[in-house]
């Protein structure tokens, strides 16, 4: 009865080490993932930066002047100007119902309600 | 069970029965006994004490080794950062950017590095020296190779560089060649708005990081605020437009070569918060590259000068609107009263004399539109020296504005040491008090906002600060609809855009020469402006220093044919910017349709 009680004892510390075991092998591999993370965090912030000082840089406004200035041909940029501005009633709004068309017998196929890509 | 002793009784009987039988007495035996018991309990004690002790001992060794062996431990491992801490937000500890009100980038960072030599590694000092000269084109092969084979060990090559350098820099492969990282401050949009943003510079430095210091401007304003690493995620955003400041820039720029001045200056300020929403100096200069302060010739010259903040120029007849709203502030004068202005004024030496002759009486409305010098001395001599210097007070014209920028609390307006009867006099039109363009624009922003007292603030903040009225609301309209009819009738004509309602005063006034008399031929032309004259939003100033119109037979010098036909340029190309669009009585296609046909 005793010695059984021993095999039990020793058996359940043999368990409970190796459960404390794993759970550590996975804590730590958790943290090198996390720091991992916060490392691939980091670099991506920085080109963020970068990214964005790039788009400042590329959208100063002397380079779109010249850019401007050198597509005038095919662009026609010019400064918004005070006779640019419209009124609302300029606009011009959709109907508010769009003509029926007889298409003749032809299948109609609902485009719209389908998307693009089948997911 | 069998180890409890046998408990003494204090009276045995049998020594107590052999006592008696002798005829001793009983209770020396008893207290005997007690006596015994006693010592006996004494020396129970005792052990159990040296026990305790002894346990006590044993324990504080465990801890002394344990706390030995953690020393110990410690000392002997390599170090290590904890890896279980939350070091989110740690990583951007950066310099925090600069944007402008929409959020649009001034100043943000960028990686980089630096290069040093340590020469007890080179392996090739003459092959390095010559490789480095073709990479950098600014270093000389004979000198570093003499600093490489000097007595130094450690030597910097470039603070900072670019990618590519970098990369030549690695392939030339000597051992000795060490590159450091470095966060540079960069300032994509260049020259623009270089005078707000001043410029930044490294500070202490090691091999491993720098810190980036500002140096001038909004940068150094706000050092400790940008290099907080709590706020380094949130940028700090100004209350400049870049499209407007770029706007202006260009604009002014053009009108600057074109009148040949030697420097201009924009302020654009709403006018019921103080936010700049532009703020221009030219002759500017590039932050990313920023000049060494001059060593010779006037401070002034130097691109690194704000025209605008640290200009102190006498601002001429700009400054007659104040005298004109002081006096029907008092209740001196309407703007009907009709003014004797037969010149000229005569004080000792002097003489106060008008551009044109204007005739014998002018209404205090016609002297602002036709801008006569003597009818606003005549008011000035009506309100007294010293109301006169309170009221200028009132609106900030004798100290130093206070502004966002280091630069701006050197400012001081020069002001006359004795404020006389002839000082009222020639201060009422601009004369012999100094200001800067920026303390000009307040001044307006309080006429263009109905009376009250504004501070100019580069922040945006959304909020107006604290009202403090200088000037009533009908005094404050009056002015307007004088400054107004400068543009319609007056000495301004040129500033009209249409659909904006340009108000203003122009400003005409000789340059102080180096003995302190005037110049004939230098004047700083000034036209401060208020647009929309329907719905103040907006002051603007524009001055220039030595301008000179040479289109025409001689050279005109005026503000009105300088600074006045540049900011309706001005106001023409960043009111739709601004957002504001026309408005005029009609209908506004069926003007354009009008004009055409006629």
């Amino acid at each position: 009865m005793r010695s059984f009680l021993y095999i039990i004892m020793f058996n359940a510390v043999m368990g409970l080490a190796y459960w404390a075991y794993q759970e550590n092998v996975h804590t730590q591999r958790e943290l090198a993932n996390v720091q991992d993370l916060h490392e691939s965090i980091g670099k991506a912030r920085n080109r963020l930066a970068i990214l964005r000082a790039e788009w400042a840089y590329q959208n100063r406004p002397r380079r779109l002047q010249d850019l401007a200035d050198l597509n005038y041909e095919n662009l026609q940029l010019l400064p918004l100007r005070a006779d640019h501005f419209g009124r609302v009633d300029e606009v011009g709004f959709p109907p508010d119902s769009f003509p029926v068309f007889d298409l003749g017998g032809l299948e109609v196929i609902e485009v719209a309600q389908r998307g693009g890509i089948d997911d | 069970m069998t180890d409890i002793p046998l408990r003494t009784p204090l009276r045995p009987l049998g020594r107590i029965l052999s006592a008696r039988a002798k005829g001793e007495d009983t209770n020396r035996i008893e207290r005997e006994n007690i006596n015994k018991r006693q010592e006996g309990e004494i020396e129970q004690t005792r052990v159990r004490a040296q026990g305790r002790l002894l346990v006590l001992g044993v324990v504080f060794i465990c801890l002394y080794f344990a706390i030995a062996l953690r020393v110990a431990l410690l000392s002997a491992s390599e170090p290590t950062e904890p890896r279980s801490q939350q070091a989110g937000a740690s990583i951007v500890a950066q310099r925090a950017d600069i944007v402008d009100r929409r959020g649009r980038i001034l100043a943000t960072n960028m990686d980089t590095h630096s290069l040093y030599v340590e020469t007890t590694h080179l392996v090739d000092p003459k092959g390095t020296a010559q490789a480095l000269s073709k990479v950098f084109l600014d270093l000389d092969a004979k000198r570093l190779y003499s600093a490489f084979t000097g007595k130094r060990k450690f030597l910097w090559i470039k603070r900072k560089m670019s990618p590519e350098q970098m990369q030549a820099a690695h392939d030339i492969g000597d051992p000795g060649l060490r590159f450091g990282p470095r966060e540079m401050r960069l300032y994509p949009n260049g020259r623009l708005a270089a005078h707000v943003l001043g410029g930044a510079s490294f500070g202490r430095e090691g091999v491993h990081a720098a810190e980036v210091v500002g140096v001038a401007g909004i940068e150094k304003t706000f050092d400790k605020r940008l290099r907080d690493p709590g706020q380094s995620g949130q940028p700090l955003e100004l209350s400049l437009d870049l499209s407007v400041q770029a706007a202006i820039e260009q604009v002014l720029y053009g009108g600057m070569k074109l009148l040949n001045a030697k420097g201009a200056a924009a302020v654009l300020m709403e006018v019921h918060t103080g936010e700049l929403v532009s703020l221009v100096s030219l002759p500017d200069f590039d932050p990313n590259n920023r000049p060494n302060l001059p060593t010779k010739g006037q401070a002034a010259d130097s691109p690194l000068f704000n025209r605008a903040v640290q200009g102190v120029y006498e601002l001429g007849s700009t400054f007659k609107i104040f005298a004109v709203a002081q006096a029907m502030e008092l209740g001196l004068v309407a703007p009907e009263t009709v003014v004797d202005i037969r010149g000229p004024i005569r004080w000792g030496k002097y003489r106060i004399s008008d551009f044109h002759n204007y005739g014998k009486e002018l209404s205090v409305e016609d002297i602002i539109i036709k801008s006569s010098n003597i009818g606003t001395a005549r008011i000035a001599t009506m309100i007294g020296a010293e109301r006169q210097e309170n009221f200028l007070g009132s609106l900030g014209f004798l100290e130093p504005i206070y502004l966002e920028m280091v630069e701006a609390s050197g400012a001081k307006p020069l002001v006359p040491r004795h404020w006389s009867e002839l000082s009222t006099m020639t201060i009422s039109y601009g004369h012999g008090l100094s200001a800067t363009p920026l303390h000009l624009a307040t001044g307006y922003a309080t006429i263009a906002n109905g009376g009250i007292k504004v501070m100019p603030t580069l922040l945006h903040k959304g909020d107006p600060k604290e009202a403090n009225r200088v000037l009533s609301e009908n005094v404050a309209a009056a002015s307007l609809n004088m400054l107004r009819r400068v543009v319609t009738e007056g000495t301004a004509s040129m500033g009209e855009v249409n659909g904006y309602g340009v108000a203003g005063k122009t400003g005409t006034a000789d340059k102080p020469g180096p003995e302190g008399n005037y110049e004939k031929e230098k004047v700083i032309a000034t036209f401060a402006s208020i647009f929309p004259a329907y719905d103040p939003k907006y002051v603007l100033v524009v001055s220039f220093d030595e301008a000179e119109d040479r289109t025409g037979s001689e050279p005109r010098r005026t503000a009105g044919w300088t600074a006045v036909p540049v900011t309706a340029e001005i106001i023409s190309r960043i009111a739709p910017l601004l957002g504001l669009a026309p408005q005029i009585e009609k209908p506004f296609r069926n003007d354009i349709t009008q004009a055409s046909n006629n």
